[in-house]
């Protein structure tokens, strides 16, 4: 699979918790992830929902979706349009819940990915390219237990087809 | 064994799960995803539980709505529901016995992780995988490499359990024991009551930590007899354990810190931001909401008055503490200090209700996290992070404050 969308990126660069993706402002008293779009990472950058369109990427450094569980956080991002987040790291609870939901991270350095660069990921070589630059990096590879959660698209869908859990 | 078998650092195992929360804010996607799967009662040895705690009692017409899904999802299910006035998930969950020592639990909460204090492995996660656990009764995890944080010596007066989760994640950072299970040892750690072992579990995911497992001794046995609790299954780690990396901490060295803002690693010693300005004080949530923490801030508020121009917020943790709280009269000396009681919840924490700061405010709060925007506005709003000794003291004064020097 290849992918090809524009690059976000935000101040700061590390550590964008989810109350930056959505925040609680939002996301106790809506339920509906397409009205949550319209304010995603709207404490970082107020512009993001209205820049964004489908198939984009969103790009950031070290501990991409820190802090709280909120699932809202990865599914807004989704219904806003991100086709998938480049990071140097994720934090563990949105990274798990980002495959559960069907949003694909990949896990690379990005210091050398500008704010609206074209770019193109290609998910079966683990490859990063700058489209403008050319510059290419190697993505770390995505486990084989979160490539079959997306394969099947998504945790309660990878359920409902096996019966149970098909991961071991 | 929840998995069945002997596992290590870096297995996928699919490990049974002994119970599963969730609570206001992250119910209503698990539930959907229930309903989708055709649910009827959950799997997990000890069932689930929701909690009505975020937005308690409710601000809007539309958590109102949200409320009421969830209500109607634990009734017609007979799931068990704490609501309006109960309490944090955390403390309700550890109070209610839900989970005991040797659990496997999860919950829909990212500071699932306080029930560690209870010699239990405990994470939070989000509401697709808490669907999934109670569902099966089971879920999938990769098992964590360890680290150990020996925290030796004693802690003087009015520097406690926060300051040393500030210390200790201001020093390994905001992802510094990311997937890491850590655990607490050493003559620090043994002194500390249950209440402090709650506080520093519950910010293990303030650097990343999925599990935060205290040890099982006589103060757990205690605080469980109390409650009329099972001691359960006590765990302990292997004689030997080799872990990825250790650290060690001295009590004794330890003084009064500060989380500046925006983030929990951004830490400080209180005394250096002498003359930094507070307009409100939180006291509360499932970090240093319990009745030792109420009762630290009295102490230090003992004699004197909440400085005009600063408002001081307290919420209880939970219905037994507010009770224990005006048994004990604590109550009455922080509201004759000037303090305003909420209702037992998450109060302001999460900025829905109950002490939103206003533009250029700062904030001096017992919460974990203080990111930008977290209180509900983000126009220069400040949220400091300190003990409630600290929070007390900074109130007496209205600004930031060594609660030694009160």
């Amino acid at each position: 699979m290849k992918l090809t969308g524009k690059a976000h990126r935000f101040v700061p660069n590390d550590d964008i918790n989810t109350d930056y993706i959505i925040s609680g402002r939002y996301k106790f008293k809506v339920d509906d992830m397409n009205e949550l779009a319209k304010h995603v990472m709207e404490d970082i950058d107020p512009e993001f929902a209205s820049k964004v369109t489908k198939g984009d990427f969103v790009v950031a450094g070290r501990n991409f979706g820190s802090g709280s569980s909120r699932e809202q956080a990865p599914r807004a991002l989704k219904a806003a349009g991100v086709a998938a987040v480049i990071a140097g790291s994720y934090a563990r609870i949105f990274y798990r819940s980002s495959f559960n939901v069907g949003l694909p991270l990949i896990e690379c350095d990005t210091g050398w990915i500008a704010e609206g660069d074209e770019i193109m990921v290609d998910f079966d070589k683990g490859e990063v390219v700058n489209v403008r630059t050319g510059q290419t990096a190697k993505a770390s590879p995505i486990p084989r237990t979160m490539q079959v959660l997306l394969e099947d698209g998504g945790l309660i869908p990878h359920l409902k087809k096996h019966g149970g859990f098909a991961l071991e | 064994m929840h998995s069945g078998a002997e596992c290590r650092a870096g297995d996928i195992v699919v490990a049974s799960v002994d119970f599963c929360m969730s609570q206001d804010g992250t119910s209503t996607m698990m539930i959907r995803e229930l309903e989708s799967l055709g649910f009827s009662a959950p799997k997990t040895k000890r069932g689930m539980a929701v909690v009505i705690d975020h937005n308690s009692p409710c601000p809007s017409v539309e958590v109102a709505k949200i409320h009421s899904k969830i209500r109607d999802f634990a009734r017609t299910r007979s799931i068990p529901i704490h609501d309006v006035g109960d309490g944090v998930c955390h403390q309700v969950v550890s109070e209610g016995g839900y989970v005991l020592p040797g659990d496997l639990a999860i919950g829909a909460d990212s500071h699932t992780c306080t029930y560690g204090a209870l010699n239990a492995c405990s994470t939070g996660l989000g509401s697709a995988d808490v669907a999934a656990a109670a569902f099966t009764g089971k879920l999938w995890f990769k098992v964590p490499e360890s680290f150990s944080i020996k925290v030796g010596g004693g802690f003087a007066d009015r520097i406690g359990a926060k300051d040393l989760a500030l210390k200790v994640i201001g020093s390994l950072t905001a992802d510094g024991a990311t997937y890491r299970s850590v655990e607490f040892s050493g003559e620090a750690i043994d002194s500390l009551s249950m209440d402090g072992r709650f506080t520093i579990a519950n910010m293990a995911v303030e650097m990343g930590a999925k599990f935060c497992p205290f040890g099982f001794d006589s103060k757990t046995a205690e605080w469980l007899s109390q409650r009329g609790l099972r001691a359960g299954n006590a765990v302990s780690s292997d004689d030997g354990a080799t872990y990825e990396k250790v650290f060690e901490f001295d009590a004794s060295d330890l003084v009064p810190k500060v989380a500046k803002p925006h983030s929990v690693d951004n830490v400080a010693d209180a005394s250096d931001l002498r003359g930094i300005a507070i307009q409100q004080s939180f006291l509360g949530t499932c970090t240093n909401g319990r009745i030792s923490d109420l009762e630290a801030a009295a102490r230090v508020l003992k004699g004197h008055q909440i400085r005009t121009g600063v408002r001081m917020i307290v919420a209880p943790a939970s219905r037994s503490i507010l009770l224990s709280a005006m048994d004990r009269g604590i109550i009455s000396q922080l509201l004759k200090a000037g303090a305003a009681i909420v209702a037992p919840g998450c109060g302001p924490c999460v900025g829905t209700h109950a002490g939103i700061p206003s533009d250029g405010e700062n904030v001096i709060s017992t919460a974990n996290r203080n990111f930008k925007g977290r209180m509900g506005n983000n126009k220069d709003v400040g949220i400091y992070l300190a003990s409630p000794e600290t929070v007390a003291a900074s109130a007496i004064k209205g600004e930031i404050t060594d609660p030694r020097e009160i």
